[in-house]
This record gives C-alpha cells, sequence and structure tokens, in this order.
C-alpha cells in the first residue's frame, strides 16, 4: 500500500501496480472503509483500476488526519474476494454495419469475425473503473487474442452505445463523443441517463457479460443505427 | 420575472459552486472558474453562499431585466454599462425592469460573475446548476447561455448597497505565480526535470479552456510514459508525452492515464484562470502544510472582511 499527496484536499491511495480483479476488489473495500471513516470529512472518492482518488474538505480535516485515518482502516481491511458485485448482461449487436473496425480487427488478429464475437462475449468482465465521460465505465480484462491498440488518429464522433476494445480494455460509449478505440458492435441499453434511477446499469466492482443480438432483436431493444 | 439574455457574448455559462461527490459516476464538478471573483459577487448580493450566477468568459454580453432586483458584476473590468451609461463593477446595483446591462470586453483578466439578488433560480442537475458543456448537464439546458434564455429570478426591492473599495479589488495581471504541491507521480520526474519545471516560465496557449489550461515551455521529461488510470484532483498538473504541462481545472475528466507532478493551489487557478493565451505562469513548489495555512488564511480573512455600503 502507498498513501501519496495529490492535491491541496487530495490524497491518492495505490493497493496495487497492475490491474486484476483482486486489486480491483481491495479498491472497492479501500473505498467503502474510508467513506465510513471520514463520514462528512468526504467530499468524494474516484475509484480506479488499483487507485482510490481521496478528496476531504480542507476546512474540516487536514492531511495529516486524513492519511491517519486511511491508513489505519487499510491496515485492517479484510481479505476481500473479488467478483462478489452484481451481474449486468448488455446485449450487444456485433457486426461490421455497427461496429466499424470489426473487421480490421478480425484480420490484424487473424481471426475470423464470428471468433472475434465469440472471444469478446465469452467472458466476464469486470468493471474497473467510471470516468472519462459520465457513465463511461472501463471493462477488463479483453482476452488477448482480440487486444487491440488505439486508433492512431481518433475519430471525431463516435456514437452512442458503440462497443469498443482499447488493448486490453473494453467499453460501451454512453453518449456520442469524440474516441479511439477500436469499434466492434453496438449495444441498445443506455450506459447514462440523468432521468433514470439509477443513471447507470452498472457500478464499479459489478461484473458485466455481453450477449449477442441479432439486428432485429437490437432494433427491438431500442438500438438506432 | 427574470433576466433576457440578448446577447451571450463569446461564452456565458450558469455556475453554481461546483458539483461535488458524483465522480462515481464519471461527472465532473463545474463551477466558477475564478471562486474569489464569484464568492464576492454572491457575498455583496448577500447571498447565500454558491448561489447561481453567470459566469461571462471574455465579454460581450447584454441582458434585459424583465423584473426589478439588484445586480453586482465581479472579475475582469468589461466596462458594465446600465442603459448605456457607465456602471461599476464590484458594487451591488438595484436596477428596474426595462433596464438593459451591457458589457465590452475584458483587457485585463478574462472571466467575471454576473449576480442577482437572491441568485438565479436553476434547478440543480445531480445536486447542482453548475453547467459542463461536455456532459450537458446543468444551467438551463446543459448547454452555454444563447440569445433569448430567460434567467428566472425573484423580485427584490430591498438589498444593501455593498462594495468592494477599489484598493481591496483584485488586479489581474498577465504574469501568474502558481503554488503546486508536489505529489501522485512526482517520484517519476528526476530532480533535475522538477528543477526545470520550478524555474521556468510557461506561457498560456490558444489551447485553455474550462477543462484544463495548456501551457508552453521547457519540456518536461517523466521517467514513464503512462500509468493506470487513476483519479485526477482539481488543479492536478498533467505532463503528457510532449511534455508540455496542462493544469486541470473544473470541467476536467475525472480520470487519466498521464503522469502527474503534483496539483496547483486552488487559490491560484482562479488567478490562472483569469489569463489568456500568452499569459506568463510560473510554479513555485509548496508543502501540503503550507497549501493547508494558505487556505485557512485566505478562509479567515474572507469571514472577518466588512463590505461597506454606497449611497446612490
Amino acid at each position: 500500500m502507498e498513501l501519496h499527496s495529490a492535491g491541496e484536499n487530495a490524497l491518492i491511495l495505490y493497493l496495487g501496480d497492475t490491474a486484476s480483479a483482486e486489486v480491483s476488489a481491495r479498491v472497492q473495500a479501500a473505498a467503502q472503509a474510508v467513506e465510513h471513516v471520514l463520514g462528512a470529512d468526504l467530499v468524494d472518492l474516484v475509484p480506479s483500476y488499483a487507485s482510490l482518488l481521496i478528496i476531504y474538505d480542507p476546512l474540516r480535516t487536514d492531511h495529516l488526519a486524513v492519511s491517519h485515518k486511511v491508513r489505519e482502516c487499510v491496515a485492517t481491511l479484510d481479505a476481500v474476494a473479488a467478483g462478489e458485485g452484481k451481474l449486468v448482461v448488455l446485449p450487444v449487436y456485433y457486426d461490421p454495419e455497427a461496429g466499424a473496425d470489426l473487421a480490421s480487427l478480425a484480420e490484424n488478429a487473424g481471426l475470423g469475425i464470428e471468433q472475434v464475437i465469440a472471444l469478446h462475449s465469452d467472458c466476464e468482465y469486470r468493471v474497473y473503473a467510471i470516468g472519462f465521460a459520465p457513465g463511461f465505465a472501463y471493462l477488463g480484462e479483453v482476452d488477448a487474442r482480440i487486444a487491440a491498440p488505439r486508433l492512431a488518429t481518433p475519430r471525431q464522433k463516435v456514437p452512442r452505445g458503440a462497443v469498443a476494445i482499447a488493448d486490453r480494455q473494453t467499453a460501451v460509449y454512453p453518449a456520442v463523443s469524440p474516441g479511439g478505440w477500436n469499434l466492434i458492435g453496438r449495444c441498445p441499453t443506455r450506459m447514462f441517463d440523468p432521468s433514470a434511477e439509477p443513471t447507470m446499469p452498472v457500478s464499479v466492482g459489478d461484473r458485466v457479460r455481453f450477449e449477442p443480438v441479432s439486428r432485429a432483436r437490437f432494433l427491438e431493444l431500442g438500438g438506432e443505427l | 420575472m427574470s433576466l433576457r439574455v440578448e446577447q451571450p457574448g463569446i461564452l456565458a455559462l450558469l455556475q453554481d459552486g461546483g458539483r461535488f461527490g458524483q465522480h462515481r459516476i464519471g461527472l465532473t464538478n463545474g463551477g466558477p472558474l475564478d471562486p474569489q471573483a464569484f464568492d464576492y459577487c454572491n457575498r455583496l448580493l448577500q447571498n447565500p453562499p454558491g448561489s447561481t450566477a453567470v459566469e461571462i468568459s471574455f465579454g460581450g454580453a447584454e441582458l434585459t431585466a424583465e423584473t426589478d432586483t439588484f445586480v453586482c458584476l465581479t472579475g475582469a473590468d468589461m466596462g458594465l454599462r446600465i442603459n448605456g451609461e457607465p456602471a461599476e463593477q464590484w458594487r451591488v446595483l438595484p436596477v428596474r425592469a426595462g433596464d438593459v446591462l451591457s458589457m465590452g470586453f475584458a483587457e485585463k483578466g478574462s472571466r467575471a460573475y454576473l449576480g442577482v439578488a437572491e441568485g438565479f433560480s436553476v434547478a440543480p442537475h445531480f445536486g447542482s446548476s453548475a453547467t459542463v458543456m461536455r456532459e450537458g448537464i446543468g444551467g438551463l439546458h446543459g448547454d452555454k447561455l444563447g440569445a433569448g434564455d430567460s434567467l428566472p429570478c425573484p423580485t427584490v426591492h430591498q438589498r444593501h448597497l455593498r462594495y468592494l473599495p477599489r484598493e481591496q479589488q483584485p488586479h489581474y495581471h498577465d504574469i501568474v505565480t502558481v503554488r503546486v504541491i508536489p505529489g501522485y507521480q512526482q517520484k517519476f520526474f528526476s530532480r533535475y526535470q522538477q528543477r526545470r519545471f520550478f524555474s521556468h516560465a510557461y506561457h498560456v496557449s490558444a489551447r485553455c479552456d474550462r477543462m484544463g489550461y495548456r501551457l508552453e515551455g521547457p519540456a518536461i521529461e517523466c521517467d514513464i510514459d503512462g500509468i493506470l488510470s487513476e483519479g485526477i484532483c482539481f488543479g492536478a498538473i498533467q505532463i503528457p508525452a510532449d511534455g508540455q504541462p496542462i493544469v486541470l481545472l473544473n470541467d476536467r475528466q475525472t480520470i487519466g492515464g498521464y503522469p502527474k507532478i503534483g496539483a496547483a493551489l486552488s487559490l491560484d487557478c482562479g488567478q490562472l484562470a483569469q489569463l489568456r493565451p500568452g499569459g506568463r505562469v510560473h510554479f513555485a513548489p509548496i508543502t501540503p502544510h503550507a497549501a493547508h495555512n494558505a487556505l485557512h488564511l485566505a478562509h479567515s480573512l474572507m469571514c472577518r472582511q466588512r463590505l461597506p455600503e454606497w449611497a446612490p
């Protein structure tokens, strides 16, 4: 465990240096413990792959008191089991029509499109972090055979619902935005809906599985092409 | 009851104190780029802290009062006029329905805050009225103000006519010293690179906005290319591959994978955000203790400051 200064009212706690379900589970457990121990002194938390950014109110407490409390509560964290989050199944229409990079990704990987779809949808992912944009969930880890680097030139406009791969991460774009990830399909589920409760179908620590659906089913579920 | 936007100018945004506690769904803070000028605006108007005001960047805004109320403009001098007559900034001014408030363009500084008595009545979105255009959240419709927008506010007949004496008004210069709390990936910047960062001047590039101020100057090298994406706090100074620092501000992304050398003190970020492209920035390292002290000192001075009244 390492705890560093981040800013005038922020500390960053590192619980590992690689992305893994175990480290992520520790981050989750630490987030809960820190939230509890800091109470009203806490302003916000940003859990990520292996770190937890802790933002506190500097007019109520200071970095010495916060780091003392954080060290103490993290030292006594119980061993936590990974994979306890809820399972969310997201339908995906995988097709070159819905994922502009599906064919080239398959070609570069030396695989058929069907194999890419099978590899992407056959496993369970973990939500490691949420950020970049509202509702953008970083999911890992993608099978190494279909991992693909970011595009050299990011797209100006990635459609809402685009399912994409960057290195060994995958995600569903929650809204139209610029983006450099490889697009392989489209998901009809809204990943961020300000008027819904909850606003997001997933949170950090949840498990996600992608389920291939037909074009007709995708449209029936409210998907747009 | 409202103020009607006739001309929004270059960029006008409704802002309150900011949106907090929503990083876990990826929402950033928003809020005023220059909190000092924003806080003065509400204090002069005797509004609760963090009441919604309009942040006007660079100037050019024109609004018509559709009710009797009191207004106050703080921050950069934009040559405020009411019905064409020059009017004082940093001062509570009575306006009547039909009065036209117009602004020119700032010559020094770039952000000003237009407040009304009781603040603008805007429904909060995720706990705040702060507009973040990138997210399409806050304000009237998640976007900057446009001509014809109506900013709801109550009719008010009684207000102390407070003002901030000229000698106490902030000055906006072309040179700002930004205090920095070293942190984050600091250890991956060699001593030589850190000395370089703290001993040279940087200039504000044309790429400066509410997300962050990108600076130009001696390139800073980091021993590592990238990191596992992690949370980014307000003021964090990111050093991307080209070595040119970016000070991340109110509308920053909440997580990212570039190394960071530390974070700027919030008290100085307001001054930084008043700079325009070409403005000069020096960085000075301070300890977390000194930063904490500076925040409390600023808060204490603000609490003890008396704002006098003027007679019409």
